[in-house]
């Protein structure tokens, strides 16, 4: 199998974060880590992370599949304007969104605007594989369905929901985890969740062991979420050959709800996109502070560009075979690889960054504080964000052109590089345009394993809030978001 | 349709991945190459992790360079972050010198046996209470606990002259706090230090009885006191005179209350740094920073810059208004003994607050 070796390479990569908690839960005895975990604060970070996630993916999976169906399927005016304008969110930090909301309404702290500010910034991962899945679905089956007498809504939930269930729940995952892993919203919002305590158990301990042994139940957290989402996919297919083409649905009319859908679609544009950008602008035009070093803008945002490209090209490389058979295999080993490639997901940056740090200082110490290895951990952080996009993109390439190459006496890897891979390059292109943009806004593990003295958008961004001086983030801010909508907005136009 | 969109995404990563990329392969393939980065090689050259913000402490740092006379690279980072990142590198960190904002992180270095002795003559050029027991890091500048208050809802002489006030009923849903900070919690270490577990945790519980709110730091305290939103803030003096100095007197409501009589809530804390054992090399230059950043002209630098107090004998603050460190009132503490956090941390937790 030509693909396990690579698959194996990248899960074990995934996984050299757990290999770190282990050594340091374990540090001082299993007794000592046990304390800490089974202390009854655990179980009430627990309950107010899953409780965070619950609603915020709850909410991204409303929206998410709203506006896709939305910009699809209907006969919405601006379609195509709108479907561009709602991947945007994409492209706004959730430290930015939360402090936006923050700025504007303080009462908003706590679990409602940690709850908003989340939403807002990851409902695009719902939206984007689920506007993928609808232009894929064969009509046929809802012209089936409308022809035997059902009507658009009951067609809509008992034929199409179903075949949206699939991408639906792995973008639902990707926003679960990034609920848990989050820091900059809940912080911002001063709601607790596991991530957060996990980060003041690092400022007020510098003490690793009960940080390791906090993250180490994230870990099954995560486990437990891609199990359950694994279960939901049940055995889906989507791919279809022969037997008609795959053709344009027609776009449902929206008759008297053409306004409301208007009303819907412009109103998550404008809490989402125009919101915080507006605040930036706010930020910009009062703040005395307010500084254009258009020169440091420029080659700050170059870096961005490049490790963020470079991060998107080994995440990408990485997620491809794992990707593959997370598609094509349905056997324990398959699942087990697609549970690894997910278990840095849910983590927080900082623990990721220490990990790699620990590895790094002992292994690979020529490395150490050098580009490859910052790309490395954008791998390990984002690892399931292309792997998603990948088996999304497998599934839908109908194995049996597979077979066919295959009884045609092509090998494996031909298999692979002539049909699987060119089927699924632009499932594949577009994870790798989801992860360019989620590197480029990365933090923490920015902060501790770039080379001294080199600088992202988003640690500029850092530095400046930091220091009190709002206004003079605002540019960097700016920047990190335009250059983050050029790949946002090329996945809104994405027609597969 | 397909071909365009994978066309242009794949040319957009290439583009940027290409100079990276290859830069990145470049170095990573000479392993002998000690500093990272701008390629500069000297031996000597001084590598500080510099838990301090950039903006406030760069152009410091920078004349640093000149006057210590080597090669100074700086990583910038959050104390805290910083610390954990120089516990895990160990013995092969790449730091020469630690410059962190607060007491606690160079508190915990020195408790794993990070941080070198600094010579007599260095340490004695600040108090002893603004420096290590054990001799291996030195305060460079000072902060003291204060409460901010807003004129418009509180009169100057209503407020409190003490953190126990803040918990009695007048004061309902109306102080402001930041649980998470670290300045916030090494106060809570001080009271521990100074009244006793038992006392500290009434305070705490008494403080949420009373509805305090809660906020992300003290520029988020400052903000809801300017706001209005709370009438008393607990935060550090500094925050106000940066705000002032930025938007002019007139422009900022609220004000300070300096606590008198040795008050818990008086706290002076320090920033300060500390050279790092096993790092040969790099010693004798860090040594030579440390000596810089307590010269005049740095300290100087710190009162104007960062409003904070200078810690080196013979050198006051300029800034207007401020008052001299020696009127302040504030406890005698051993700072020390301020490296208890964890079990402060335990009892916020307890306490719910953070």
């Amino acid at each position: 199998m030509v693909l396990l070796v690579p698959a194996c390479v990248a899960a074990l990569f995934a996984l050299l974060p757990l290999g770190y908690l282990a050594v340091r839960a374990l540090e001082r005895g299993p007794a000592f880590a046990w304390e800490v975990v089974a202390d009854e604060r655990t179980l009430d970070l627990l309950g107010r992370s899953l409780g965070l996630t619950a609603v915020v993916v709850a909410a991204c999976v409303i929206l998410g599949v709203s506006l896709a169906w939305l910009t699809v399927r209907t006969a919405l005016p601006g379609a195509r304007v709108w479907s561009v304008a709602a991947t945007l969110p994409l492209a706004v930090p959730s430290y930015v969104a939360a402090f936006a909301w923050l700025s504007a309404e303080p009462d908003l702290a706590g679990f409602g605007g940690a709850a908003l500010a989340l939403t807002l910034v990851s409902f695009p991962y719902v939206l984007l594989p689920v506007a993928a899945a609808l232009r894929g679905i064969d009509p046929a089956q809802e012209e089936a369905a409308r022809s035997l007498g059902h009507g658009p809504l009951r067609t809509f939930l008992r034929v199409t929901l179903p075949q949206l269930r699939p991408a639906a729940g792995g973008g639902a995952l990707l926003v679960a985890l990034y609920v848990l892993s989050d820091f900059g919203a809940v912080s911002l919002m001063r709601y607790d969740t596991f991530t957060r305590a996990i980060h003041t158990s690092y400022r007020a301990s510098f003490d690793r062991t009960p940080a390791a042994a906090l993250s180490v139940v994230l870990v099954v957290m995560t486990v437990a979420l891609v199990a359950a989402e694994a279960r939901t996919r049940g055995r889906a297919g989507h791919a279809r050959t022969g037997g008609g083409t795959a053709r344009p649905a027609a776009p449902v009319p929206l008759g008297r709800w053409k306004p409301l859908a208007l009303l819907w679609c412009g109103a998550v544009v404008a809490v989402a996109v125009a919101f915080p950008l507006g605040t930036l602008g706010y930020w910009l035009t009062v703040g005395s502070s307010a500084t254009w070093d258009l020169g440091g803008l420029t080659e700050t945002a170059w870096a961005t560009l490049g490790v963020a490209a470079a991060g998107a090209a080994l995440t990408t490389a990485l997620a491809l075979p794992v990707g593959v058979i997370a598609a094509r295999h349905r056997g324990r080993g398959a699942r087990l690889l697609e549970q690894a490639a997910y278990a840095g997901h849910a983590l927080p940056g900082i623990t990721v960054a220490l990990s790699l740090v620990f590895f790094a200082v002992r292994y690979a110490y020529p490395l150490y504080q050098r580009l490859p290895l910052l790309v490395c951990a954008y791998a390990v952080l984002f690892l399931p964000v292309a792997v998603a996009a990948t088996r999304a993109a497998v599934l839908q390439a109908p194995p049996v052109l597979e077979d066919v190459a295959r009884s045609l006496g092509r090998r494996p890897w031909q298999v692979l590089r002539e049909v699987t891979v060119p089927l699924a390059a632009p499932g594949v292109t577009a994870g790798a345009a989801l992860t360019f943009v989620v590197c480029m806004k990365e933090l923490p593990a920015t902060l501790l394993l770039r080379p001294t003295g080199m600088d992202t958008l988003a640690t500029r961004l850092w530095t400046e809030t930091g220091a009190g001086s709002f206004a003079a983030a605002a540019p960097y801010a700016a920047a990190l978001i335009l250059l983050a909508a050029v790949p946002s907005y090329l996945l809104g136009r994405h027609r597969t | 349709m397909r071909r365009p969109l994978a066309g242009r995404i794949t040319a957009l990563l290439a583009a940027g991945l290409l100079l990276p990329a290859l830069a990145a392969c470049g170095s990573g393939d000479d392993t002998d190459t000690d500093a990272s980065g701008s390629g500069d090689g000297g031996d000597a050259a001084l590598v500080i992790y510099s838990g301090r913000n950039e903006k406030l402490v760069k152009p410091i740092l920078d004349k640093l360079e000149k006057a210590v006379g080597a090669d100074v690279e700086v990583r910038y980072g959050d104390s805290a972050e910083l610390a954990a990142q120089i516990l895990e590198e160990g013995d092969r960190t790449k730091a020469g010198l630690f410059f962190s904002q607060d007491a606690g992180a160079l508190g915990a270095l020195s408790k794993e046996g990070m941080l070198a002795k600094l010579p007599q003559a260095t340490l004695d050029k600040v108090d002893q209470a603004y420096r290590s027991g054990e001799g291996d890091w030195v305060g460079l500048s000072g902060r003291v606990r204060v409460i901010a208050y807003n004129p418009d809802e509180v009169a100057a002489d209503e407020v409190p002259d003490s953190v126990h006030d803040v918990v009695e009923p007048e004061w309902k849903d109306k102080v402001g706090f930041a649980p998470t900070n670290a300045s916030f919690q090494a106060f809570v270490t001080g009271m521990r230090v100074l009244e006793g577990d038992d006392a500290t945790r009434k305070w705490l519980e008494d403080l949420k009885a009373n509805g305090a709110k809660t906020y992300a730091n003290n520029l988020a305290t400052l903000d809801a006191v300017e706001a209005g939103e709370v009438s008393l803030g607990l935060v550090n003096h500094y925050y106000w005179y940066e705000r002032v100095a930025e938007k002019g007197e007139d422009e900022v409501d609220a004000r300070l209350h300096f606590l008198p009589g040795k008050d818990p809530g008086a706290l002076i804390n320090v920033a300060g740094a500390g050279v790092l054992a096993d790092n040969g090399e790099q010693s004798a230059t860090a040594r030579k920073a440390v000596d810089y950043l307590l010269s005049e002209e740095a300290q100087t630098y710190f009162a104007d810059r960062t409003k904070e107090y200078p810690l080196a004998a013979g050198v006051t603050s300029t800034v207007e208004g401020l008052p001299p460190l020696e009127s302040l009132e504030s406890p005698d503490i051993d700072l020390g003994k301020l490296e208890s956090l964890q079990e402060t941390l335990a009892m916020l937790q307890d306490v719910g607050l953070v």
